[in-house]
């Protein structure tokens, strides 16, 4: 496929209690055999999608969290989560996963995938994409 | 300009489907293209031949029927989405077991590339949903 369009996944809702998280996870993981330049973003409780030591046992439900350290093989290595939604939320980076994807142009040297920007810094970064999803 | 729709609530329960339909009647009137437009989350139950609405209500379902055939729109319906939520064609219900379908006239079930497919291939993809 010729065109390359820049994807953006928007993550707004928590893991559980909707679906919306699981099924935008699943467009992403189809969406990258497309060869697209994909981004996720992780805003208001979007944020909790990426929390470590995640636990459903209680809930009935199926921990698919595993799935998001998976993305990196898919080729998805661009995650930014926004600062002020963290912070209204008393997180810091070290409560998510550690997302590493493996750049084989590097010798496959492991890199972050999770990169926590501004809300204005992410403004920017959505007004280059071309296809926004909103989740 | 070629649009590409994206719809992710039922019908009734949220306007997103509605809202959907206005946006794409008013740009076909004014002589835009509609590429696909593709249903997801529960967006798929818009595709139920089964519902009944009172008479005085819209009929979503056969909202987008008639717009669909009057301008060879494409519906299409996330098969991941709809099986979860029991909406079937023939060929699904058959394969799954299933004694009946339910899938209305004038929309498919596919995967979700044609999702993926209506962002590189439309001008524009607009996300109806909560």
């Amino acid at each position: 496929m010729s065109t390359i369009k820049k994807f953006f996944y928007v993550n707004r809702k928590a893991p559980y209690g909707t679906v919306y998280a699981l099924e935008s996870l699943e467009v992403v993981l189809i969406g990258a055999a497309f060869e697209q330049d994909v981004t996720l973003a992780f805003i208001d409780d979007g944020v909790y999608q990426l929390m470590k030591n995640q636990s459903t046992a209680g809930i009935g439900m199926k921990n698919f969290s595993p799935t998001y350290k998976a993305l990196g093989d898919y080729d998805v290595t661009k995650l930014y989560v926004e600062k002020e939604s963290l912070e209204a939320r008393g997180l810091t980076i070290d409560d998510l996963m550690d997302l590493k994807w493996e750049d084989e142009d590097d010798d496959w040297a492991e890199n972050d995938s999770i990169r926590v920007v501004t809300s204005a810094e992410l403004a920017d970064i959505m007004s280059e994409q071309d296809v926004v999803l909103s989740f | 300009m070629k649009f590409g729709i994206m719809i992710n609530e039922g019908p009734y329960n949220h306007q997103a489907a509605d809202s959907a339909y206005q946006f794409a009647k008013a740009a076909l009137e004014k002589g835009h293209e509609i590429f696909r437009v593709f249903f997801y989350h529960d967006g798929v139950n818009n595709a139920t031949r089964l519902a009944v609405p009172p008479q005085d209500d819209r009929n979503v379902t056969k909202m987008w029927q008639e717009l669909a055939e009057a301008h060879k729109l494409d519906l299409v319906v996330c098969i991941a989405a709809a099986q979860r939520r029991g909406i079937l064609d023939a060929d699904e219900a058959k394969r799954q077991g299933k004694d009946a379908d339910n899938i209305a006239s004038g929309f498919r079930i596919s995967g979700l590339g044609q999702l993926i497919e209506a962002g590189i291939q439309a001008d524009r993809l607009l996300v109806f949903g909560d």
